[in-house]
């Protein structure tokens, strides 16, 4: 076999829908209706997913560090807000895309800042970019209502026939018919040529730029692509929650964010909807013990991370589900330990 | 909102160019240790703040609580930052050196979010002020132009400081082993330096340059447990617009930046932070490696 077909092979296999996959999107489906009560949280840990999903786009996938994800996340929250109070985009969805399509028109404008320099530089500019918007919205009270936030939003039905109840229960199915087609096409784009040579440029970029691989436009095209997951991520905040505040723009929003992702793990994008479901369930525990300083304990979970290595952490996760797989069906665990961050 | 309007006479640009050299010199001695660690030793420490609260915090406790006196207590939070950040580097720090920047930076977002939190825990979440000797309060003119006692003191600390570290730097033993750890660890390994212990030391002495800075401030940039948050920011741009070359760098990258915000807040108040965040960006665009950079960032 030659190298180029084995490696067609091995991609095609990894882009096969596994019997495990079809299961996790079955039981995220059944907690919607196991959980009648709680759909305002789990509607929150969707929204987290989308938005960790985007920043794994960029970060797992193509190796670009960010502090400040928060800026495309609250564009889209803020262009949501502002299309539905003032009526200029009625429909939801139609808005949502819009909203998204705002915050890509961002990223794909910042995106040429941030591919260059090194991974400090990128830092900066992308935590630069989030603490300029937030000032700006601060700045522009008039348009976005400053501190107090975007008040009085009303959203109209989905498609003109369902409408926003209040125990969140069309929220969440909407929240999850999005997170869902996003996630598809996102699988589609990671499992394609298009995906594969973002991984070699995180790998390496001088030895992707030598195999003919673009390495700026590639990372301008996925940089783009991740602030529109932003942004509708974003968007379905405002949606659902029907605020927007300066706090989108937060950086501790983007710290999260971090977190989460490390939490749930880089690189399969399963990632972020793992580390939301963990994130919001340590936050819930954390939140009942000392109610006022939670973030102290979310700090030291993301030290004892680091210290102990997120690789081996994850080796030890992953070690009991990869064992019973191995002893029921006999072969190797479909389970992969997500790839290194080196 | 009420829009004053100031008058632009010779002595209001003057004070205010006093004020911003002031803020500048103490956002110089507060980001001079990040200089070393991020710049030189290419560890990114988004936790730098915290070093200099603690220091803050210190000093308040000594003077407000136990009766020290302003002076007597600001070497102690130097001392006490200094301490802290040695155990943290001996014990923690060290191990992350050679790890991804992503992992240094969730790492020291980590201890920033936990030392915010345990701050907010012990002393409260409101702003905390320390109590100031008459001798530095209040303000005297100077040929017209109103000089802030208590900005003068930091002018002359930190002045006094940036040129015994320039010293150091050049033309101390300590300084030259400092400069061959940094400019190629292996080869002054080779020569015999302990460079961990060089590394340990320098991270100490920032801390403590940090938890000093971090009780002089307390009065200008106002302390509580959310600092190291504030004024991450700034402590970044000091660093990475001053490059890492030598320490003329950040110190003429902070005059920059606290005369360019003093006059910013003052002169065209509405933009508030945004001409800061602007030029940053700009000058990361235009100079990757700082306006005074030397060579690329390993």
């Amino acid at each position: 076999m030659s190298a180029a077909s084995d490696v067609g092979h091995h991609a095609q296999r990894q882009a096969r829908w596994h019997y495990g996959e079809i299961a996790f999107w079955l039981i995220v489906l059944a907690c919607g209706f196991a959980f009648p009560t709680r759909y305002l949280i789990m509607t929150d840990i969707l929204r987290l997913a989308l938005f960790t999903m985007s920043l794994d786009l960029i970060l797992g996938y193509a190796g670009i560090v960010s502090l400040g994800h928060a800026a495309f996340f609250g564009v889209g929250a803020y262009a949501a807000g502002l299309l539905a109070l003032h009526g200029i985009v009625k429909e939801p969805v139609l808005a949502l895309i819009v909203a998204g399509l705002a915050a890509m028109v961002l990223g794909f404008a910042t995106s040429f800042l941030v591919i260059r320099g090194v991974d400090l530089t990128r830092l900066m500019v992308t935590l630069g970019i989030a603490l300029l918007l937030e000032a700006l919205a601060e700045r522009f009270s008039n348009i976005t209502g400053g501190t107090d936030g975007l008040q009085g939003i009303e959203m109209q039905p989905i498609f003109g026939e369902i409408p926003f109840d209040m125990f969140g229960k069309a929220g969440f199915f909407y929240s999850l018919a999005v997170l869902f087609l996003l996630f598809l096409f996102a699988r589609r784009v990671v499992h394609s040529p298009f995906g594969l040579s973002l991984r070699a440029i995180k790998n390496n970029p001088l030895r992707a730029a030598a195999i003919g691989i673009p390495v700026n436009r590639r990372l301008i095209a996925i940089y783009t692509l991740a602030a529109f997951y932003a942004g509708v991520a974003g968007a379905l905040f405002t949606q659902t929650t029907a605020i927007a505040s300066l706090d989108v723009f937060a950086f501790e929003r983007s710290a999260d964010l971090m977190l989460v992702l490390v939490i749930g793990g880089t690189g399969y994008l399963y990632g972020g909807l793992v580390g939301a479901v963990i994130f919001r369930m340590l936050q819930e525990v954390f939140s009942t013990i000392t109610p006022q300083y939670w973030q102290f304990w979310i700090g030291l979970v993301l030290v004892v991370i680091v210290l102990i290595g997120r690789q081996r952490l994850h080796r030890w996760v992953l070690y009991v589900p990869n064992l019973i797989i191995k002893q029921i069906a006999g072969r190797k665990a479909v389970v992969a330990v997500p790839e290194s961050e080196a | 909102m009420i829009i004053k309007v100031h008058p632009l006479p010779m002595t209001s640009i003057l004070t205010n160019l006093f004020d911003g050299v002031a803020y500048g010199m103490l956002l110089f001695v507060l980001a001079c240790g990040l200089a070393v660690t991020l710049g030189l030793m290419n560890f990114v420490n988004l936790a730098h703040g915290a070093f200099a609260m603690a220091g803050g915090y210190v000093c308040m406790v000594l003077v407000n609580r136990m009766g020290w006196p302003f002076f007597a207590a600001l070497p102690l939070a130097f001392v006490s930052s200094a301490a802290i950040g040695i155990v943290l580097e001996r014990t923690l720090y060290r191990h992350l050196y050679t790890r991804s920047h992503l992992d240094q930076v969730l790492f020291t977002i980590g201890l920033t979010f936990m030392s915010v939190a345990a701050v907010d825990y012990i002393q409260g979440s409101s702003r905390v002020f320390i109590n100031l000797p008459a001798a530095l309060q209040g303000q005297f003119d100077l040929f017209g132009v109103g000089i802030g006692r208590y900005r003068l003191m930091i002018i002359v600390i930190c002045g006094l400081l940036t040129i015994a570290l320039q010293m150091v730097l050049a033309k101390t033993r300590f300084g030259s082993r400092l400069r061959a750890a940094v400019d190629d660890p292996r080869a002054a390994s080779g020569l015999g330096i302990n460079v961990p212990q060089v590394f340990a030391f320098t991270f100490a002495f920032g801390c403590g340059l940090a938890g000093l800075g971090g009780a002089l401030s307390a009065e200008i940039l106002g302390l509580d447990p959310y600092f190291p948050l504030k004024f991450m920011i700034y402590f970044l741009i000091v660093v990475t617009v001053g490059g890492s070359s030598s320490i003329t760098g950040p110190f003429l990258a902070s005059l920059l930046l606290g005369i360019g915000d003093v006059a910013g807040k003052y002169y065209v108040p509405k933009m508030g932070p945004f001409v800061i965040y602007t030029m940053m960006i700009v000058i990361l665009i235009w100079r990757p490696n700082g306006l005074f950079g030397r060579t690329a960032a390993r």
